[in-house]
Formats: C-alpha cells, structure tokens, sequence
C-alpha cells in the first residue's frame, strides 16, 4: 500500500449497487439490491427462505449475470472481462461441503484453485500446506475428503478457497448441519482470519457471535441495515422478514 | 449398430474419418457459442445419459437387437453443435473404454451415429417447433417426430455405406428392408424417450432445453419504495448463439454432400462396386439431390425388389440429403410466411435469434 | 463421484503396463488397430500371429484370460451380424454341410469377426491397465480439443451421478411394487429418465458451480505432471512396431 489514503474504491470490498435478476424460466428473484462491504469487515446477510441470498451469492463472482445494476469487487465491475481475477478474489464457501470437494484426496482438492490459477510445484504445496493450516487440516491432505465428518468437510471446503487468497470470503450458511463443537471451531476460525467476510445465514446467534453488522434481505431487497444487535433486538423489524431467535435466546444479555 | 473394425473397407473408413474430423471442427467453432459455463455440464449429463442409453442393446424383433442412438436428445438439450461433439465423446469413450466400436471405424460410427441423426433431428426439430403453436406441448410433439425419424436415417446412412463400402456383398435391398424396418421399431422406443425427456424438462427447467430456449423472457422490475417498476432496458447484447437457421442448414447439408460424394467416389473406385454409377451418372451429379436418389434406385432397386414403389420409397429415404432437402424447405416456407407477418416476425424474433 | 475413482472396467495392478504413460498406451493401441485392418483377410496366419502378440500382451499385464474374455462379449451383437452374412451374400456360393453358403460372405463374415475381435481384445486390455481419469489425462496430451476433453470428463462424473439417482428411484419404484416389462412400461421409464435428469443435472450443477468458483476454466489443472520419456514410448510401441512386418509379410504372400 501507498502512504497517501487508498482512493474509495479500494476501501470497499465489496460494492452492490441496483442488482436485479430473473431466471431464464421467468421467475424473478432480485428487486435492486444495493449495499456495500467496507475492507475487512464481517457482515452477516439475513433473510428468510427463498428471500434470494443464494442468487444473491451467485452474482458476487459473476456465476449469474446481473439483469440489471453491477457488482463491483475491490474496484473491479464483475463481468465477462475479467472472470478469472473475480473468482480469485471473491472465495464462495457453499452449503454443503459435499458440492465443493470433488477431488480424491484434500491435497489435491485444495491444489485445484491455485493450479488452476497457474501456480505449480512447491509454490503450489506452500500454498496448499498453509491453506490447511489455517482450518487446522494438515494432518489429513491424503485424506479422501468423503471419509471426513461433516465439520471436518467444512473447514477443508473454507481451506480450498482460503488457498486462492481472496480479497472476500463468502458463506452460504456456514453453520448449518454442524454440531456444537465443530460450530464453535468455525467460529474461532472465521475470527482468526484478517479478511473481509459476508456471511449468509439464518441463524441469527451465529450472526451475532460473529458480525458486527448485519443486512437483511427481504423479496429481493435489503430491508434493513445496520449493527446485528440493534436488528436482532427490533421486534416489529424482525416479524416482518419472517425472523425468529431461537427459543430462550435473548440479543439484549447474549455475550456478543 | 456400432461398426467394428473391419466391417467398413478402408477408403470409406478414411473418407468418413475426414468427414467426422470436419464434422467436429466445424462444431467445435459452433459450439463456442451454444456451451457458456453452465452449458459445458449439461453436455456432459447428455453425454452420459447417451453413454448409458447406447449400452443397453433391447431385443426388437427376430433375433436383431438394437440400442437408442440419442442424437434427437442431444441436438435439443444442448445444440446442434455441441450435440454433435457429445455424441462423438461418446462414441470415443465407449470405443476406448468397452471396446464398443473399433477405433479405426469411429469415422463411420461418428458420421451415422452423430451427425446424421443429429442433424437430421434438429433441422426437424427446428421446423416444427415454427409451424406448430407455442406450447410446451409442441416441443414435446417436436422432439417426438425428430426422435422417431432420426434413428431409421442413421439405419439407412449406414445401409448405404455398407452397400457402397461393406467388406461383403450383401444385397442391398434385403438390408435396407431390414435395418430400416427394425430400426423404426427403435425409433418408437427412441421417440417416446427424447419426448418424455425433453417434456420433463421442458415443465422444470425450461432454460435447459437449447432448442426451445428464449421463449419465456418478462422484462425485469425493480421494488422501489414497495412499488414494482420496470427496470431501464439494458444493452447488454444477446447471451447465447446468435445465429440464422441458414447456416445449421448449409453445414447439414455440405456435411451429407461430402459423405455422399466421398463414399460413392470410393465405391466406383473399388472393384464391386457401381461400376455402372460412375459410367452412368458421375459423380458430379451428386450435386443435385433428387438425381442421387435416382441412381440408388436404379441400381438397386430395380435388381432386389420387384416392387418399384416400395423400392423407390426406400431408396428415397437413403438419402440424408433427401430429408434434409425436407427440413430446408420447411425452413424457407416458415422464413418466408415470417417476412410476410409483421406482427407474429417480431413475436419470433427473439426465438429465431437464440436458435 | 470424485473424478478419481477408479472404474470397474480398471483392473488394479503394478506391471509395467500399468505404469507407461496413457497417451503411449493409446497411440499403441491406435497404431495395432490400424495395422490390423489393413491387413488382408486372406491371411488367416497372420491373424493368428496378432492374437499370439495381444495375449503375451495381456499376459505381461496379468489380466486373467477369462476377465478379458468376459468384457469381449460387447462384441456378440455383431458376431451375429457376421453368422448372417453366408447366409444372404451373393457370388459364388458352396455347399457345407448340406448348407448352401456364399463364398464372398464367408469371407466377409472371417473379416469382421477376426478384425472386429482383435480391435476389442486391444482395447479391453488398454481399458484394463488404464485408470479413467488417466486416459482423459493420455487423450488431453494426444492434443484432443479441450472442449471434448471437458465434455468427457463431465461425462465420466454425471456417470457416477447418475448410477446414484438410478439406484435410489429404482429403489423407490420397486418399493411401490412397479416392475418394468416391456413396452407398456417405456411411458413410467422415460418420466423416470425425465426426472433423473433434472435430479443429476441440478446436482452437478452445483459441483461445476463450486468448481468455476474456484478458477475451473474448461481444463482441469495440472496438479501431478505426466511425461513420458522415450524408452516409454519405445516400450509402448513394440505391439504395433511387431505387428508391421506381420501385415506386411501378409499382402507379400498373397
């Protein structure tokens, strides 16, 4: 970096501005959504069922092309031009993990992004031992990623995008299905990490544990913006967009 | 149907290699535009559907066996291009991996297996999907009638090889009845399966389905303040092949003169072959569709089949060119009734754009 | 439904023709095929002399006589094609056993069986000693387009795919008491293959989502080099460097 101030642009990691979408069979599922992710900041976008996030997600490395608005990635307009850069540097963690490992061994499924970026022999093993380090999978590179448990699965999915050394990291639910102790060793990962994170998710604990701030998208928008626990604690706010806490838990004493 | 090696002799073999090779060139220029990221898995499911279809051989009739080719399937869900270059995967794949068809005859297999059947399937399929109302029933109606006559004009491309290029002299006549007799049977089979197919994926995920793609376009809306309002046109240009009905026309056709012209050039060469072909007509006058059907006709359907009729009939339905010649007219009459209808042309311009 | 599974069709083993290089195994196999065809019918040794070269081949393989003659059976569909052939060939015609064959089919029907065997029992064993993901990797370095490369790739992991949702309907179907019997049956199959289709499509489909997000641009990546050195390649090409004089000597002594 420069010593003078980085112009704005760069400050934002990630810039969402009018995205509208309609799938080819008509059924339209993006109204305008506008918001921004400032660099290094951990944001959790909440919503109902079917409110969009998933599409939402597919626009942010241009796996969907937007109907109408842009998505704008560290200054640089998502779009055909340059595809490769963008999916280098937005990482999507998908929903199930079994999706995202394809490879027969770990080592090799974390190999794919970087070789497919072009890196080869011991740059490539640096990258890949570092990457599994960081989720505290190295012990299992030669491991086939169908013989792992399920949380073990997901830290490698986050390993395989971490190795590309993305400028965002995107969850698509990264809690769910996971039992108490693999959720709370995401958790301690995702914060040891210094990079921008946008969290999908419903469950609204997590949210809190996690992001400072939070969205809410809603039919295709984003309904509200703002810190997680001013959402969580407005009721009205909440009831609108289908949300619900869990039984018992309460944002107001929550240890945030 | 797949040949082995040996079955075919080896001009033909070479001639129909270079025609497959050009076959696959020019799709793979073609296909550029069909196959976008989410296109390239979708030819790969076809492929393997294709793959497991052609490796169940079902009894027919008599003792014959048969299998479903699958290029009706193919040039619907994912293009004439790139439905050629499927069938040729799997064509390789099955020759490589179960020895299903030999490697030096995957010229042949290629040529009658996946370009006819494919081309012969899409120009068809193209042509009623125009004439018939839009509804999904009509694609169903479509894929069926290009499914059904797909097969027995992959039976008659390769009766024909074999008649010109067999390593035995086998009447042709005989043959023809047979292959194609049987191979209607499959294409009931044939028919009913790319049209169930293609139904069930036309009623769930119409964007899947190549050849009947750009039909359901709404403008978008934009919520604003709670209310919907039609979002700004973008000018974006158009995602996918743009590309007139013309061309696919022109390669279907300039693929099946090469293969007649090459094959019946190698015929006359070899020593029993049609002599009284090449002494008669030449092979110049290939160029004119009607006058090869003619030649077959005369010279085989006069000598087997003491029916002239019928003969004429199967000798007529050898020809890719002949069905092709078919589906080329149906295109100019749907293109010229177009130009005469302002209002339904531009209703069809976004479909004829995406074709 | 890792692209690294090895098939069934693969047997696993450590000879030296397991370990050459696929796309040496390939060009071999090509090469044979091609000199084999052209060889002339009439010279039945010479065919002989072939078969003799593929089983020392299998036999340095290890692949059990019986394995690579169970996976010829593909073949049987045309050995009937070819037993017909006496039967309504024209010529000349000779009588055995009280039969009345042509002599242009007999041959004919010589000529497919034994090119038609010979090109099968050479790819049975090159499908035997070669993984899939192997043979993508030997075809991608024998300079196949890319796109077909990707298309068969795609193929191989839909395949395993497909198997899945195939057992779990039929599973399904079965429990409900359907049976397939013929052709009154074909509407309940092709809803079947209609719905499978969405089923594996939307399945892989978020697979090749995960992989384009991660950089997948049409090649998979080169994670494990292969080379071949060229004592590989003058292994590889003994079978058809033998073969040559063999086809050769064949159109001499005609």
């Amino acid at each position: 970096m420069t010593d003078s101030p980085p112009p704005a642009s760069l400050e934002l990691s990630l810039e969402v501005s009018g995205l509208a979408y309609a799938y080819p069979d008509g059924h339209q599922a993006l109204f305008g959504v506008d918001f921004t992710v400032r660099r290094g900041e951990r944001v959790a976008l909440l919503g109902p069922n079917g409110a969009g996030k998933t599409t939402l997600v597919l626009h942010l490395n241009g796996i969907l092309t937007a109907g109408a608005g842009s998505v704008t990635v560290a200054g640089l307009p998502v779009g055909k031009a340059h595809l490769a850069e963008i999916r280098r540097r937005v990482g999507i963690v998908f929903q199930d993990p079994d999706d995202q490992l394809f490879m027969p061994t770990v080592r090799e499924d974390v190999a794919f992004g970087p070789a497919a970026a072009g890196l080869r022999g011991p740059a490539l093993e640096a990258r890949v031992e570092y990457a599994l380090s960081l989720v505290g999978m190295e012990a299992f590179a030669d491991r086939p990623p169908h013989h792992l448990s399920f949380g073990q699965r997901r830290r490698v999915a986050v390993a395989t995008v971490l190795a590309m050394e993305p400028e965002i990291l995107v969850l698509d639910e990264p809690s769910s299905n996971l039992d108490p102790a693999s959720r709370r060793e995401l958790a301690d990962i995702l914060r040891s990490l210094d990079i921008t994170v946008l969290m999908v998710t419903h469950d609204l604990p997590y949210a809190l544990e996690l992001c400072p701030r939070s969205l809410i998208l809603s039919e295709g928008t984003i309904a509200a913006d703002g810190p997680t626990a001013d959402i969580l604690c407005d009721e009205p706010l909440m009831t609108t967009h289908r949300l619900e806490l869990p039984f018992g838990f309460n944002p107001k004493t929550a240890p945030a | 149907m797949h040949v082995p090696d040996g079955f075919i002799n080896a001009p033909a073999s070479v001639a129909t290699a270079v025609v497959a090779a050009g076959a696959v060139a020019v799709s793979l220029r073609g296909a550029r535009r069909e196959l976008d990221d989410r296109t390239a898995p979708l030819a790969g499911l076809v492929a393997a559907f294709i793959f497991a279809a052609q490796m169940l051989n079902f009894p027919v009739a008599a003792g014959t066996s048969g299998h479903l080719l699958g290029g009706a399937l193919a040039a619907i869900l994912v293009g004439p291009y790139t439905g050629v270059l499927v069938l040729s995967v799997v064509l390789l794949m099955q020759s490589v991996l179960f020895a299903d068809g030999g490697l030096t005859a995957l010229g042949v297999n290629i040529t009658i297996m996946g370009i006819v059947t494919v081309v012969v399937a899409y120009v068809l399929f193209r042509g009623l999907v125009k004439i018939l109302p839009r509804a999904r029933r009509s694609v169903t109606v479509a894929a069926f009638v290009a499914a059904l006559v797909s097969v027995p004009a992959s039976a008659a491309a390769f009766t024909f090889l074999f008649a010109v290029a067999g390593t035995t002299d086998v009447p042709v006549g005989t043959m023809l009845t047979a292959m194609v007799g049987v191979h209607i049977l499959i294409g009931v089979g044939e028919a009913a399966i790319t049209a169930l197919t293609v139904g069930a994926v036309i009623a769930v995920r119409p964007d899947l389905v190549y050849g009947a793609r750009g039909r359901l376009a709404a403008p978008l809306k934009l919520r604003v303040g709670g209310e919907l309002v039609d979002a700004a046109p973008e000018s974006t240009p158009e995602p996918v092949a743009a590309r007139s009905p013309l061309k696919v026309w022109t390669v279907g056709l300039a693929a099946s003169l090469l293969l007649a012209g090459f094959v019946s050039f190698y015929a006359s060469a070899s020593p029993d072959g049609l002599e009284k072909v090449a002494a008669d007509k030449g092979f110049d006058s290939q160029a004119e569709e009607h006058s090869g059907a003619d030649w077959l006709f005369a010279d085989y359907g006069v000598r087997d089949l003491a029916n002239e009729r019928l003969s004429g009939g199967l000798a007529g339905t050898i020809g890719v060119g002949v069905t092709l010649a078919l589906g080329s007219g149906v295109f100019w009459a749907v293109r010229s009734r177009r130009t005469n209808t302002p209002a339904t042309a531009a209703d069809n311009s976004h479909v004829s754009e995406s074709v | 439904m890792g692209a690294g599974h090895a098939h069934r069709l693969y047997r696993h083993g450590h000879t030296p023709l397991h370990a050459l290089p696929p796309h040496c195994k390939l060009a071999a196999v090509l090469c044979f095929v091609v000199v084999v065809v052209s060889t002339p019918r009439e010279a039945v040794w010479a065919f002989g002399l072939y078969a003799v070269l593929l089983a020392s081949v299998a036999a340095v393989a290890r692949l059990p006589a019986l394995f690579v003659l169970r996976r010829m059976l593909i073949e049987v569909p045309f050995v009937a094609f070819a037993v017909l052939m006496p039967f309504v060939a024209q010529g000349e015609r000779v009588d055995v056993l009280g039969l009345s064959l042509s002599v242009n089919g007999l041959w004919g029907a010589w000529n497919v069986l034994a090119k038609g065997t010979l090109g099968v029992a050479a790819s049975v064993i090159l499908a035997s000693t070669t993984e899939l993901r192997a043979l993508l990797l030997g075809l991608q370095r024998l300079k196949l387009p890319p796109l077909l490369v990707q298309i068969a790739s795609f193929m191989i992991r839909y395949g395993d795919v497909i198997a899945d949702e195939m057992r779990r309907m039929r599973i399904a179907r079965e429990s409900r008491g359907f049976q397939a019997k013929g052709v009154r049956h074909w509407g309940v199959l092709g809803k079947t293959a209609g719905a499978l289709f969405i089923r594996s499509y939307e399945r892989g489909e978020r697979v090749h989502l995960a992989m384009i997000s991660r950089g997948y641009a049409g090649t998979m990546p080169v994670i494990d080099e292969v080379t071949a050195t060229r004592r590989q390649w003058s292994r590889a090409l003994t079978l058809p460097l033998l073969a040559l004089p063999i086809c050769l000597l064949g159109w001499t002594t005609l």
